[in-house]
């Protein structure tokens, strides 16, 4: 497997606070990685640090350059950051936003689009007219239970359906890392599974590869193929595990003593 | 939840029915205590007379108010774009929000009153000091008011938009500005108010034309029926202008005023 994004030596502390220390973190192509750690304990500022929308005190985010968004933006960053680029095929994103798909932990719809524009909001920043974007969003709203929603405002939506519609719009950022901060905690169990199956799918499809988070202990082994714990105050990745098991993973897994087994291991850890 | 729903809507009913008994009453004494002349008649006309003082100089006072409302709608469409200008610019560099708020704030101390003089000294009797002055007291509120709905976005949401690789100016155009427009019709509603007053206090230290010579006029006639007529004709007309604005906001922000429970 080829290593597509690298954090090495991240540290962050906010004012006398030390958050993270020295985190070092890869993700391969296609690969489902999980963050698990207790509530606090600064999965959020790592995801932001990861997008580029935070620099961290020291450290660097490295992505693999063919994977990179934006040409134009591209060659700009070539010019800055040449010299401290480490490696030749990776690009330095420390503190660049925009190189990587980023669902925050809030769904932050905004209140004054209807559904059907905050899905597409990603396609009209890069620049897509606004009914092209508006009927490529359109084409997904099925899979996504969202059918009949276009027009509506967020408001009028389940915690539930707004979630899905996040999921959408960080889908339709179109680039080939995702990171997902709590991407399914307002989904019913039954709504989750098939949004699981879908996003695997996807992700196959595509090619993506995903880093999330969440505090659900089955749904990480469930869906993961690594998970990372992050725990301690600074925090540190204390360990990693890897969920050996072919997918899609059912429900025989889950009912399995190999599934407890991987559930105690990861309880201890945390 | 219906229960929820129609004591809101119960609620709503009390709202504009128990302050038209209030007002109701009040005239109902008051014109009581004209009819029994427990003050005398000069000083505090009965409301039928006033409404009678209303009705014959009615044409007159649709004159006066015609140039009263142009002066005040032109100065509040003029603050609105300097007060836009002002906010979107100190949202955007520290620097002329560093140099400008502070300013800004001694500038609302000076009470209009006291600048109006000044004004017609400068710019002489015609409409144009009025349009000064309530430029000046228009923009403020709105100025502050986009300032503080520019500055109060949450700032994962400017995350949001930055991880999609927005720019500046797009982050302005589908966030900071949508989110800061209810603020901005606040602003808006406090402005007309005070573009309709700042228009008559300008209009009594002179001119031609307009609600507030009018009312110099009636004053050295003594015709307090009269006068009394243009103060509730001022008021009504700020109370309009308003609800305009109310409107307004309503066709601009739809999603302020759409409930879970309507499809
Ligand atoms: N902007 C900030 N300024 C100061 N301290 C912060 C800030 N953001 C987060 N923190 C602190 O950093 C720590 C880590 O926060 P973070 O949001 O990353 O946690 P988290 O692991 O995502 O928690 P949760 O699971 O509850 O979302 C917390 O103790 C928090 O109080
Ligand atoms: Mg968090």
């Amino acid at each position: 497997m080829q290593k597509i994004l690298c954090a090495n030596n991240i540290s962050k502390s906010y004012g006398d606070k030390e958050v993270l220390k020295d985190i070092n973190l890869t993700l391969d192509e296609g690969e489902l990685v999980c963050l698990l750690g207790v509530s606090g304990v600064g999965k959020t500022t790592l995801f932001n640090i990861l997008s580029g929308l935070m620099k961290p005190d020291s450290g660097e985010v490295l992505l693999k350059k063919s994977y990179s968004n934006d040409e134009r933006r591209k060659e700009d960053i070539d010019k800055e950051y040449d010299t401290e680029s480490f490696e030749d095929d990776f690009l330095d994103i420390t503190g660049v936003s925009g190189h990587i798909s980023y669902m925050l932990q809030k769904d932050l719809l905004l209140p004054h689009k209807i559904v059907i524009d905050n899905a597409a909001l990603p396609l009209v920043i890069s620049g897509m007219s606004k009914k092209e974007a508006r009927d490529k969003a359109a084409s997904y709203f099925e899979r996504f239970g969202l059918s009949g929603t276009e027009k509506k405002y967020p408001v009028q939506l389940s915690g539930g359906m707004r979630q899905r519609v996040a999921l959408l719009r960080t889908y339709l950022c179109g680039n080939s890392v995702a990171l997902l901060d709590e991407p399914f905690s307002a989904l019913d169990t039954l709504t989750r599974a098939s949004v699981h199956e879908w996003y695997l799918k996807v992700m196959e499809e595509i090619k993506l590869s995903t880093l999330f988070i969440t505090h659900d202990i089955d749904e990480a082994i469930l869906i993961s193929d690594r998970i990372c714990i992050l725990k301690g105050q600074p925090a540190g990745i204390t360990d990693e595990i890897v969920i050996d098991e072919p997918k899609p993973r059912g429900q025989d897994f889950v009912l399995s003593d190999k599934f407890l087994e991987y559930k105690r291991r990861i309880k201890l850890m945390l | 939840m219906s229960k929820k729903y129609s004591d809101n809507k119960n609620k709503k009913y009390m709202d504009i029915v128990v302050p038209c008994i209030v007002l109701v009453a009040v005239l109902v004494i008051w014109q009581l205590a004209c009819t029994f002349s427990l003050v005398p008649s000069y000083m505090l006309p009965s409301p039928v007379r006033v409404v009678k003082a209303f009705i014959n100089d009615f044409d007159l006072l649709m004159q006066h108010a015609k140039t009263t409302l142009t002066e005040a709608v032109l100065g509040m469409v003029l603050g609105v774009l300097l007060g836009f200008v002002s906010a979107a610019l100190m949202d955007a560099f520290k620097v002329v929000r560093q140099g400008l708020y502070p300013l800004l704030v001694l500038t609302q101390t000076i009470p209009p009153v006291a600048i109006a003089p000044l004004l017609i000294l400068w710019f002489s009797y015609g409409i144009a000091p009025k349009v000064v002055l309530v430029v000046l007291v228009s923009y403020f509120p709105i100025a502050i008011g986009l300032l503080e709905g520019f500055e109060s976005v949450d700032c994962d949401l400017i995350f949001l938009l930055k991880s999609m690789n927005a720019s500046r100016w797009q982050i302005f155009w589908h966030v900071k500005f949508p989110s800061a427009l209810g603020e901005f019709f606040s602003g808006l509603k406090i402005a007309a108010s005070y573009s309709i007053v700042g228009a008559v206090i300008a209009e009594w230290l002179g001119g031609f034309n307009g609600l507030g010579v009018y009312m110099t006029r009636v004053k050295k006639s003594m015709s307090y029926d009269k006068m009394f007529a243009v103060i509730f004709f001022v008021s009504a007309i700020s109370l309009i202008l308003m609800a305009v604005i109310k409107l307004i906001q309503k066709k601009a922000m739809p999603y302020k005023y759409i409930r879970k429970q309507d499809e």
